[in-house]
């Protein structure tokens, strides 16, 4: 199965109409979380918007994840170790506020388990390149120290000790 | 210390429940924008605050307002935030109400601080940004991420 998401708020219709073109042509059922979205996808199941743990037993589940450079995606696939491609919103098409999806999805690229798509072929090509398990997997969630530290001195003296 | 966590729903609430082992000991109460269990995160109250961004007056002049009892009512010793505008609000209030306030950006924000860190930069006691590149001394600091 593969996981599409692209947030609980906002719609991305431009990702969910090109997976539910490529959805036909894959050996596998997609699911959907569409959110606010206006278009409907007749070759995907699709939710408008998923419960926190039913999102996470469908990420579980899932062998490949695509969505939005949203965080908590992100977050969930490191946690499931589920190879993501990302597919950013674009503020030129109108698709956000700005364009910090895109600087979010350069910044992840690099990441272990994550790549980015930014049009039809790419997605496609990286997605069967996942269900043929050639994707690389995230390495699992790795809580920062130092930042979780940081904010535990704070709270206890209301000072960060720069 | 009696410590009010807030976070607008998704990731930003995401990245907040992330740093819960920063409280756990003392006495938590969190804000957000969607529905969320107390039980289920361990909280002594979950308040909801409506949603809104900066570039919303009405919505955002309704949150500035709920945000302000919000904290008038907890007098909570130190104010946190992972974003967005509801976060900011609730620093406001807190650092006018005598609270010691921080201000997380987050880790979406990798080119620049967002609008509302921008404005918790000049208005939170500290503020820290999750990347490296974007942290200026004095003002921004670095101290990890969460990714």
């Amino acid at each position: 199965m593969i996981l599409v998401t692209v947030g609980t708020q906002l719609g991305f219709d431009r990702l969910i109409r090109l997976m539910d073109e490529i959805a036909l042509h894959l050996p596998t059922t997609v699911v959907a979380q569409i959110g606010a979205g206006s278009f409907i996808p007749r070759n995907m199941q699709y939710h408008r918007s998923l419960e926190p743990s039913r999102f996470l037993e469908l990420v579980e589940n899932a062998r490949v994840i695509v969505g939005h450079a949203g965080v908590g995606t992100v977050l969930a696939a490191e946690k499931y170790r589920k190879p993501l491609i990302v597919f950013p919103r674009s503020a030129g098409l109108g698709e956000h506020r700005n364009d910090h999806q895109a600087a979010t999805a350069s910044a992840l690229a690099g990441r272990q388990g994550i790549s980015v798509a930014t049009d039809r072929d790419e997605l496609e090509r990286t997605l069967r390149r996942g269900l043929r398990s050639e994707l690389e997997l995230p390495l699992g969630p790795k809580p920062g120290p130092s930042l979780l530290a940081a904010v535990a001195r704070f709270v206890e003296t209301g000072e960060l000790a720069f | 210390m009696r410590v009010l966590a807030v976070a607008s729903g998704g990731g930003h609430w995401e990245q907040l429940l992330l740093l819960r082992d920063a409280f756990s000991r003392h006495e938590i109460h969190f804000a957000t924008t969607s529905k969320v269990s107390k039980h289920e995160i361990g909280a002594i109250s979950v308040q909801i605050l409506p949603d809104c961004n900066l570039r919303q007056p009405l919505r955002t002049l309704e949150c500035a307002v709920r945000s302000a009892f919000l904290i008038a009512r907890l007098r909570p010793q130190i104010v946190i935030s992972t974003g967005a505008a509801p976060g900011l609000l609730c620093i406001f209030w807190g650092r006018v109400m005598g609270a010691r306030t921080l201000w997380i950006d987050s880790i979406a924000n990798a080119d620049r601080l967002s609008l509302s860190g921008r404005l918790a930069m000049r208005i939170a006691h500290r503020c820290l940004t999750q990347w490296e590149h974007l942290a200026r001394e004095r003002t921004v600091h670095y101290a990890g991420a969460l990714l």
